[in-house]
């Protein structure tokens, strides 16, 4: 079947097979920085924003997407660069392999949460997994990075 | 060389930082060509069964099916899958597809083609005749089973672990220093238990992949997500049964190892794909594969009989470890040693000492490498020990280890009779003390609202590389304008050693980190390097750049005594030119790059192996506290407090992250991450939704310091610090449990039920 | 992975309901639970083109269509108004956001899964379930039917007066529950729905003066349930935590009344 979808601000036009995923999609596409984790939905490595929304591409049908606009993190390398800045800064990133997930989340958290609070920002990061940082040093990151410009006006 | 550090023990980011954060493609899944044939494996859905025949005929005919294999179809030469020096202590006992299955989801059929749904479709409709046979899943029955697990001829141990295939034995073995019988009788207090640990998963995010092409010269090209680049050239050319001259492999950014990818878990498949069909191929495990048939932690049951004087002086410690090495044998013969190795020498006081220990082969999923190696299984029975101990005696947990640890200067008879030059475990036993505000809380504080908060501690030591064994090389190039090549041998596994050798190399030579460039591991690249595992990577790679820097300046200095026409004995090399003190001559490092690139007969160009006599342990002291619910058992971790003496900190940062990531891996193993098998040998746990992973909910307040000693055999006073950190959380937090509610649970993981039961 | 020929999305509920009548049609909803089992279809119907996204609030009842996520659930302040902490507690361990930006309720409760808070939630509250053809009848009735063809529409829930209080155990934070237990309240009467045990919730009525003491109240109350062993726990210690969690919601309840 034919869909008709944004792709990190470009209108696509892209057969698809009825039953395949906007993981498998994406990927053929060339969006290599989602990648896949598990198969129950549970590691949230494949995560990208529909409409705004943070979704495991894994578990989305490519056919769904139709009229929606996708966003990965070729699509957000600024926000990537500037986030990743102060996941780099402490070391966080590790083996890199979960952090495009991540960054995706941070994203539509930052979006949707009107408080900051530690205990929200974890429970918000909670179906992103990791298993090299033991999540420290990026609640550091995502901390310092929420805060950034805070102290803008002092000088 | 006396250089000061610049660089090192300051928290530079990581060299591809950048390229990671931005989700560039540089994974193996990333790079493989578009072309490549799909591998996958068919796998057994008995514990225990020979194959009789194998119908592919109806699977071959579907459209896009290249290649379905069968134990007909590969070499019948015995080899294995660990990741390990040769001659390897692992038995010789896989074949790339075998006649006899011997755990659910061991390799009966390898299908290659040229999409996943064809390749899926097919493995349908292969038809495999089963005789299925009975299992042996209990491995405390297995030694002298009459069922054999590998009862074929062909079977071989190279070195003598005490392997006889005949009796379901990997390995056995064992040492006695002093009589420990007679010591324990004198004892005024003993205990005896018998710990269990179990198979966790190293469950890296990217699971186990490859992906194999000829290149023009025929060869056969492997990239593979692994830590032992070299190894794995090695294995294949043993299971292939072709030359090593004819493998080449090459190591892209990597999704994590935790010692997963130190067993050549998947290269294999589409290797043998590659040289039966010409062309590329790749395999991409599951989570589902990921979980079922790969090589986690050698389940083992540790029984530890400890006693003391009155004192609380430690008189004499035994330990008997049983390890469930599984179907095959990767790294069972090796990792049993560390689980007394590694744990009894935190000890300075016993008089006598005894291990001993038994490998056993069972129809469970091979085990394999994980983080810890053994030293993780045996800490968590000894030190738990010993806090049981305390408890007999009546004892401060922290009072009995200031009594009895190990300190700088002793020498280590339950450690080879190493001489201990550097450590701070004092110092880190004091630190995270305060850290805890032991004296305050301990033993518990009730809450007052049905709720207990108890502390607990345990110490850990691992070693740095296999000593004797381990070999790290890389070779050094100056280039035009005066920058640096350093070539690795080592794998980078995320855990950015790429960036942590070259700030031993910047300050080695003096320069800017950004002089260096990395070059991560190809085998017709790089130098032999026998790979980022036991520890070793900074320890025995850091020194053997310690050394070719120290060759590389020396060779600096001789061109430039050549380009200035004078004696080498009078120049200096300040890392951005060479010049005279004395004369006022000088040439820069540039001019001497851009220099040799011209009518020039002597490369400046260095390499240096190392390796190392002994081990020096990195120590460190973990405290957990925990708040337990005394109607339901639930325990939640509220705080954990870690003090480590990795020697100097090459990198703070990087080494704190290895640290909290070490922890949280660790207090999975503590509370959440089961095996478990249902009596026809399905492994349960084989999804994420049944495997649990600490989420970032689950692993509390983590703090970590460092304090740090020097030793002078490691690099800038380095040892290691990958390892180490993943050992003290069980025996910690099983303590702290304790110590709320007085339930003691000596099963991992300690779930709420099992808590609930000591409770009643 | 589920595998099938054609995607459908459905522009009526007639159409949908048709399609679904032969075996080889499956309805597809958050695919959460549907993309991990291995199934070969030929037919999936998506409902998400028919305006079910959402919670709509009127004065006797909310009306959740089939096809909102539980994070809208989590996060919609009339229900939040109305149950307070509520349908935050019943969700926020489900996983993770990202997974309840997908999940809906409608998944949830068609399937009636053993682990389901949403369904143990429900339960507990006066909840109606809107079926195309079965028309209007209680969760609790349809619990127990059999698995048919028909197209769960909308979910009702009626403001009765009623408040609610769940908690559940797990072995990680986001786990699968180990129990789950919702209670509510009204003046007289406990209405107490404990899933997971593993099997899918069901539902106590009982009078709030059977026992004087709240902690044989709760005892009374895990009574009523049937409980199993699985490896996350054994029936012994599940009827436990399902007394002890009871005898806490209980107590939250009779707190809250002052």
């Amino acid at each position: 079947m034919q869909i008709e979808f944004t792709l990190n601000g470009r209108l696509i036009y892209e057969e698809t097979s009825d039953d395949e995923t906007l993981f498998h999609l994406l990927r053929r596409k060339g969006c290599y920085s989602v990648k896949c984790g598990c198969e129950t939905e549970n590691c949230g490595l494949c995560t990208v924003l529909v409409n705004g929304v943070s979704r495991l591409s894994c578990s989305y049908l490519a056919a769904r997407a139709d009229g929606c606009d996708v966003v990965t993190l070729e699509g957000a390398q600024k926000e990537a660069e500037e986030f990743g800045s102060f996941l780099a800064a402490e070391g966080a990133e590790q083996c890199g392999f979960c952090s495009p997930g991540l960054i995706m989340n941070v994203l539509a958290m930052e979006k949707e949460l009107d408080s900051y609070e530690e205990e929200n920002v974890k429970e918000y990061l909670a179906g992103n997994l990791c298993r090299c940082s033991g999540y420290m040093g990026q609640l550091r990151a995502v901390k310092s990075y929420l805060s950034r410009g805070e102290n803008r006006n002092e000088c | 060389m006396n250089v000061k550090m610049r660089t090192v023990n300051t928290s530079v980011q990581k060299k591809d930082a950048k390229a990671l954060v931005t989700g560039k493609p540089v994974f193996t899944d990333d790079l493989a060509p578009g072309d490549c044939l799909i591998v996958k494996v068919l796998r057994s859905p008995h514990a225990h069964a020979l194959i009789g025949q194998i119908d592919t005929e109806k699977a071959n005919k579907v459209d896009g099916i290249v290649c379905i294999l069968t134990y007909q179809d590969v070499p019948n030469k015995r080899f294995t899958m660990a990741g390990q020096t040769y001659p390897e202590p692992s038995p010789y006992d896989r074949l790339i597809l075998d006649q006899r299955m011997r755990f659910v989801g061991d390799a009966a059929a390898i299908v290659a083609g040229e999409t996943e749904e064809a390749v899926d479709h097919a493995m349908r409709l292969i038809k495999v005749d089963y005789e299925v046979l009975e299992p042996v899943l209990d491995f405390r029955k297995a030694k002298d089973h009459k069922v054999l697990i590998h009862p074929e001829d062909n079977w071989e141990s190279l070195c003598p672990v005490g392997a006889d295939n005949r009796r379901n034995l990997c390995a056995c073995g064992g040492e006695e220093h002093g009589d420990v019988n007679e010591l324990l009788e004198q004892c005024d207090y003993v205990v005896e238990q018998v710990y269990h640990t179990k198979a966790n998963q190293q469950a890296m995010m990217e699971t186990f992949r490859a992906y194999s092409y000829l290149d023009a010269y025929g060869r056969l090209n492997m990239v593979a997500s692994t830590q032992v680049t070299f190894h794995v050239r090695r294995i294949l050319a043993h299971a292939l049964d072709i030359p090593k001259s004819r493998i080449r492999v090459i190591k892209p950014r990597i999704g994590g190892g935790f010692g997963a990818k130190q067993t050549v878990v998947a290269e294999v498949y589409p290797a043998i794909v590659t040289m039966k069909t010409g062309r590329a191929a790749k395999i991409i495990y599951s989570r589902y594969e990921s979980q079922i048939a790969s090589s986690p932690r050698h389940e083992m049951e540790i029984r530890v009989r400890v006693g003391a004087d009155k004192n609380g002086i430690l008189q004499a410690i035994d330990v008997y470890t049983l390890s469930n090495t599984g179907a095959y044998g990767e790294h069972g013969p090796t990792t049993v040693g560390l689980s007394g190795h590694k744990s009894i020498p935190l000890y300075r006081t016993p008089r006598a000492f005894r291990f001993a220990y038994d490998v056993v082969y069972t129809n469970c999923m091979s085990a394999g490498a994980y983080r810890g190696y053994g030293a993780t299984q045996g800490i968590f029975a000894v030190e738990s020990a010993i806090n049981e101990l305390a408890e007999k005696i009546g004892m401060d947990k922290v009072k009995i280890r200031e009594l009895n640890m190990v300190r700088e200067g002793d020498i280590m008879p339950a450690y080879y009779g190493e001489t201990l030059n550097s450590c701070a475990l004092d110092r880190c036993m004091a630190r995270a003390k305060e850290m805890m505000e032991w004296d305050r809380k301990y033993p518990s504080v009730d809450m007052g609202n049905g709720k207990v908060r108890g502390v607990g501690v345990a110490m850990a030591m691992q070693g740095s590389a296999i000593s004797g064994v381990d070999v790290a090389s890389v070779e050094l190039r100056l280039n035009d304008d005066g920058f640096y090549t350093l070539m690795i041998g080592a794998s980078d596994m995320g855990t950015g050693c790429d960036t942590t050798l070259a700030q031993v190399a910047s300050d080695c030579l003096e320069c800017d980190l950004d002089q260096i460039v990395v070059h991560g591991t190809d085998t017709d690249v790089s130098p032999y390097d026998s790979g980022s595992y036991a520890s070793s990577t900074m320890y025995l790679t850091g020194m053997a750049v310690v050394k070719a820097c120290g060759e590389m300046r020396d060779k600096i200095l001789d061109k430039g005594a050549e380009y200035l026409s004078c004696e080498k004995d009078t120049l200096e090399f300040d890392g951005s030119r060479v010049w005279q003190p004395a004369g006022g001559l000088e040439i820069s490092l540039k001019d001497i790059g851009n220099k040799v690139m011209c009518s020039n007969n002597n490369m400046l160009s260095a390499g240096a192996s190392h390796t190392s006599p002994v081990s020096p342990p990195p120590f460190m002291v973990g405290m957990a506290e925990v708040e337990v619910d005394k109607e339901t058992g639930e325990a939640e971790l509220i705080d954990y407090v870690a003090v480590v003496d990795c020697g100097t900190t090459i990198n703070p940062n990087l080494a704190r992250i290895q640290t909290e990531g070490g922890l949280a891996q660790g207090i999975g193993m503590a509370l959440y991450e089961d095996i478990t098998y249902t009596d026809k040998g399905q492994m349960i746990q084989n999804s994420f939704m049944q495997y649990k992973l600490p989420s970032r909910l689950d692993v509390g307040n983590i703090r970590v310091e460092f304090e740090s000693s020097y030793e002078p055999t490691g690099p800038f006073g380095a040892k290691s610090i990958g390892e180490i950190v993943i050992n003290t959380p069980s025996p910690a937090i099983a303590d702290a449990i304790a110590s709320a509610v007085g339930a003691r649970v000596r099963e991992l993981p300690i779930t709420a039920e099992k808590v609930y039961r000591e409770i009643k | 992975m589920i595998r099938f020929k054609n995607y459908v999305r459905a522009e009526s509920l007639e159409e949908a309901y048709n399609l679904n009548q032969k075996k080889s049609s499956v309805i597809g909803a958050g695919m959460m639970w549907l993309k991990v089992q291995n199934r070969i279809k030929m037919t999936l119907v998506d409902l998400s083109g028919l305006g079910l996204d959402g919670v709509e609030e009127t004065e006797e009842e909310f009306v959740i269509g089939a096809m909102c996520t539980l994070r809208q659930l989590e996060i919609h302040k009339g229900l939040d108004g109305y149950f307070p902490g509520l349908f935050k507690e019943c969700t926020r361990s489900i996983v993770g956001v990202q997974f309840r930006n997908g999940a809906t309720v409608g998944g949830s409760i068609f399937g009636r899964f053993g682990f389901s808070d949403i369904l143990t939630c429900m339960l507990a509250l006066d909840t109606y379930v809107e079926l195309y053809k079965g028309g209007i009848i209680p969760l609790e009735e349809f619990c127990s039917q059999k698995y048919n063809r028909d197209i769960l529409v909308r979910i009702r829930i009626k403001k009765d007066g009623r408040r609610a209080f769940y908690a559940s155990s797990r072995m990680t934070k986001t786990d699968f529950p180990l129990i789950a237990c919702c209670v509510s309240a009204t003046d007289d009467t406990y209405y107490v729905s404990v899933g997971a045990r593993p099997a899918k919730a069901e539902l106590a009525v009982i009078s709030r003066r059977e026992r004087e003491d709240v902690e044989e109240l709760a005892a009374l109350a895990a009574d009523h349930f049937r409980y199993g062993t699985n490896f996350r726990g054994s029936a012994e210690y599940r009827k436990h935590l399902a007394a002890v969690y009871v005898k806490r919601l209980f107590m939250v309840l009779d707190r809250e009344e002052g």
